[in-house]
């Protein structure tokens, strides 16, 4: 896909690269930069895979002081730099540029400090947010936020992305889970922002910075919320004739007052491709499958299972699953955790992000089945209901130029339908190069100049992950009106 | 308004109600902007857990709306007025996030600013704008309207704010220790928030805070009040309760407040009602737990203290005799050791004139405030002085 524009390479830097990597490896320890040309190809892409570029030079610091010299001289030498955590990104905020240095976090993974009585942990925001659970779970502990590329996925891509993931609807997101974090400014200093204790003094600058794609700082360091986790946990899967019952049946759980802690909702092409694969024994006729999960005691989930049953009875659902045990909520899970893989082997295919308010998805869904039908795809649809996060799958032939450039506009169009009715345009992945076109659908130029106004505040000369965010044309006159 | 201000520098003072007048810095300033008639609730939509209101509609009324179809703000905000010397219950919705003073069960759902899904304002610059929305899930640029909170009106006028809300629990209960000295009382805390039982509220009232309460039975008891909140459906709340009195026997025998009485019980310590007004003064505290009874215990080596501890002790409400300079040298002192941060709540004018009323920045953090001042408010009349001398 080359629909969406990269800003071009400042071919001043690119003819001064091999000085810069010498520079570059004065500063940091010997095998922290990379910089042949098969090293450098591993950083070219992150998730969002059509859009490639190779960077200048990739530097992997050990510590923060060494974060600190690259960012300081990147600075001086007006050299762009890209932030990058593991590379998933789905949006391509770890997508550089030809004139920028990579500057990836993954060798600081450590653990720094587990407090269990005052329920935070510090540790090196290169460590993976699978661990971070994992260093605390004999103890009885972990941390909620959880996307669904956890086991890769680092928690310094967590915060620029303020990522989320199933548990969040209960738990919230990472910016609720956050208590500070060491950042390091592009002119090399190193700042505290908040710590051990809940509740930030003054300003909220944790705020605006979990969430701000790698564009105000690198985070090098973290303390985190952990909690204790729940005795259990197990799900209910339930079955419907039609989107809109199922859609009912969420807004009447969460209006009963039960706070389950995921609602993941299914249509019926996402069931279809979901069953051929995983072979979990989902039901085949219904065109909507909702899978609640709640958490507490064997009583009292039993109660609430046998609760959300009743609830669910008016929408006269085809199929009613209460897990009675693990290996039976383990069979709910397995279709839905591995729908897009199950996707991922019979097609390529372009994973949005929209979010929409819940009482308009019996409406949305069939117009998005039209907007992909329109230009001669397919789609399947997986919801996190309770929050209306919506991951429409468009399916094509990435090898197809048109059919990959078709498939950009469908998804284009379906998150300004999101817009439109009240939602938004990214939910969990943030908006990096792939929507940024976008945000004047959301947005308007005085919103837009609010936001980067306060960029400019983090990172005056936009240093930091550039062409990214921001529609270009705006960034490139706020950029020349910085400069000036 | 804001524009013609802004061209001629003028400061102005941004109230909802007024009803926190008495906090912060004294300013000057040459003009008053309410949103008292910014009022209204624009939408709320019970299923979605969401609610929009003018942000100079009262607590009280959005509060009502949401009792009448069972639902909360599950970040209990705290009401300053009475231990302020103002009236009870008068503050504006904007003002709750605006000021992000959250209340007892912030420690299970967390802060008001983690319920904000959107804003509508005005910055300095007279620029109307929007940030977030009315979705849960909201990554779309910055993170703004959580930004603003905490500004105490010095960035933006708030004029809507879009909020999650939540279902009011079926049933509550609080379990109380009573005698119990600080440490003992913030380990019990502290261990009970580590249970997998929701605890929705961890405090502990010093004795002489204690017979301050408007409850018979503890008021009266003169020993030191430690509480847990538990609050669920009837059955899970029965359940979870007697499973966590035993997991904490060895603290002592426990009282039981029923539903009723717990409910009336932590919506008196809302209203800071044993925190009242008077002449000493009054600093909130924001620590780690397990330091808050080493931090109260190094400033009571300087002045008499009398301690509320909130969060199972990562907030502490401090009560200290009135002096000219509010004891800040040696509270600052022991809080720069111990970690965390300090604010004045409750002093004279003119004492709140003349020290640090919010905990003083580091030199980055400093820059980074008034970078955003400046991009907000470059004219610097929205609230001038008001948190920080010449910010």
């Amino acid at each position: 896909m080359t629909l969406t524009n990269l800003p071009e390479p400042d071919q001043e830097v690119v003819a001064r690269s091999s000085t810069i990597i010498k520079d570059l490896e004065q500063l940091v320890a010997r095998d922290a930069v990379i910089s042949d040309e098969e090293g450098r190809r591993a950083f070219e892409a992150d998730a969002l895979t059509a859009y490639r570029q190779m960077p200048l030079a990739v530097v992997l610091p050990q510590t923060t002081e060494e974060v600190s010299k690259v960012l300081r001289y990147c600075q001086q030498n007006r050299i762009k730099v890209v932030p990058r955590g593991a590379g998933t990104s789905l949006c391509g905020g770890a997508l550089p540029t030809a004139d920028a240095i990579v500057v990836g976090v993954s060798k600081m993974n450590r653990i720094l400090d587990v407090d269990y009585e005052n329920r935070a942990i510090r540790v090196q925001t290169g460590i993976t947010n699978l661990a971070i659970s994992e260093a605390v779970s004999v103890q009885g502990f972990f941390y909620a936020p959880d996307p669904s590329s956890q086991l890769a996925c680092t928690l310094a891509g967590n915060i620029a992305m303020n990522s989320g993931g199933a548990h969040c609807l209960k738990y919230g997101v990472t910016t609720n889970n956050v208590l500070g974090v060491q950042i390091v400014m592009m002119d090399g200093e190193i700042v505290e922002l908040g710590g051990p204790h809940l509740d930030a003094e003054g300003y909220d600058l944790l705020a605006l910075v979990i969430g701000s794609e790698g564009q105000f700082g690198i985070v090098t360091e973290a303390t985190v919320r952990i909690l204790r986790k729940a005795e259990l946990a197990r799900p209910i899967l339930l079955g419907f004739d039609n989107c809109e019952a199922a859609g009912q049946c969420v807004a009447a759980i969460i209006g009963s007052g039960i706070m389950p802690v995921a609602i993941e909702f299914m249509d019926k092409p996402a069931i279809e491709v979901s069953e051929a694969f995983a072979k979990a024994g989902y039901p085949r006729d219904v065109e909507a499958l909702l899978i609640v999960e709640v958490e507490g005691s064997e009583d009292e989930i039993s109660r609430l299972l046998s609760d959300i049953v009743e609830i669910a009875m008016p929408f006269d659902p085809r199929a009613v699953e209460p897990s009675t045990s693990p290996e039976q909520s383990e069979r709910i899970w397995k279709g839905r955790k591995s729908a897009f893989g199950a996707f991922g082997r019979i097609s390529d295919y372009y994973c949005m992000d929209g979010t929409i308010p819940l009482a308009r998805l019996a409406e949305v869904l069939p117009k998005i089945s039209q907007i992909c039908a329109n230009k001669g795809l397919k789609v399947a649809n997986v919801f996190h209901a309770g929050d209306g996060n919506l991951h429409p799958l468009i399916l094509y032939d990435a090898n197809n130029e048109d059919e990959a450039q078709r498939a950009e506009l469908a998804g284009a169009e379906i998150l300004k339908l999101c817009v439109a009715v009240g939602g938004c345009l990214s939910g969990e992945h943030g908006i990096g190069i792939e929507k940024r076109d976008l945000m004047g659908v959301q947005f308007s130029e005085a919103d837009l100049t609010v936001q980067m106004r306060i960029r400019s505040v983090f990172d005056p000369d936009w240093l930091l992950n550039p062409g990214k965010v921001f529609p270009l044309e705006m960034s490139e006159k706020a950029g020349a009106a910085e400069a000036a | 308004m804001i524009s013609g201000c802004a061209e001629r520098g003028l400061p102005i003072e941004v109230v909802g109600s007024g009803s926190k007048r008495a906090i912060g810095r004294p300013m000057e300033s040459a003009v008053t902007l309410t949103t008292t008639s910014l009022r209204g609730i624009a939408l709320y939509e019970p299923s979605e857990l969401v609610m929009s209101a003018g942000a100079g509609t009262p607590l009280s009324a959005v509060e009502v709306e949401l009792a009448g179809r069972g639902q909360m703000l599950a970040f209990e905000p705290i009401d300053l007025g009475p231990a302020t010397g103002g009236p009870q219950g008068a503050q504006t919705i904007g003002a709750v996030f605006a000021t992000n003073l959250s209340g007892a069960r912030r420690i299970q759902s967390g802060a008001a600013r983690d319920h904000l899904l959107g804003i509508k304002g005005v910055n300095g610059r007279a620029e109307l704008f929007q940030a977030g929305g009315r979705v849960m899930k909201n990554v779309a640029g910055y993170d703004v309207s959580r930004g603003l909170t905490g500004s105490w009106g010095t960035l933006a006028v708030l004029t809507q704010v879009t909020f999650k809300v939540l279902p009011w629990p079926e049933a509550s209960v609080t379990i109380v220790f009573l005698g119990l000295p600080d440490d003992l009382a913030i380990e019990l805390l502290c261990l009970a928030m580590g249970q997998p039982y929701e605890v929705s509220g961890a405090i502990h009232l010093q004795a002489a805070v204690a017979e301050r309460l408007d409850h018979p039975g503890l008021k009266s008891m003169g020993k030191s009040v430690t509480a847990l909140r538990l609050e669920n459906f009837a059955n899970s709340v029965a359940t979870r309760k007697q499973r966590l009195k035993e997991g904490l026997r060895v603290y002592g025998k426990a009282l039981e407040l029923d539903n009723r009485e717990s409910i009336e019980f932590w919506s008196e310590l809302r209203r800071l009602s044993v925190m009242p007004y008077g002449p000493s003064l009054l600093w909130r505290i924001s620590t780690k737990p397990t330091t808050a009874p080493k931090l109260v215990a190094a400033i009571k080596r300087y002045m008499p203290v009398k301690a509320f501890y909130d969060w199972s002790g990562g907030l502490i409400w401090l009560e200290v005799p009135a002096t000219d300079d509010a004891g800040t040298a040696e509270i600052r002192r022991v809080v720069a050791i111990h970690g965390g941060h300090a604010t004045l709540i409750r002093a004279e004018p003119a004492v709140r004139a003349s020290v640090e009323v919010f905990q003083p920045l580091s030199p980055a953090v400093e820059r980074l405030t008034r970078g955003l001042k400046e991009a907000f408010d470059p004219a610097g009349i929205l609230n001038p002085g008001r948190m920080y001398a010449n910010i």
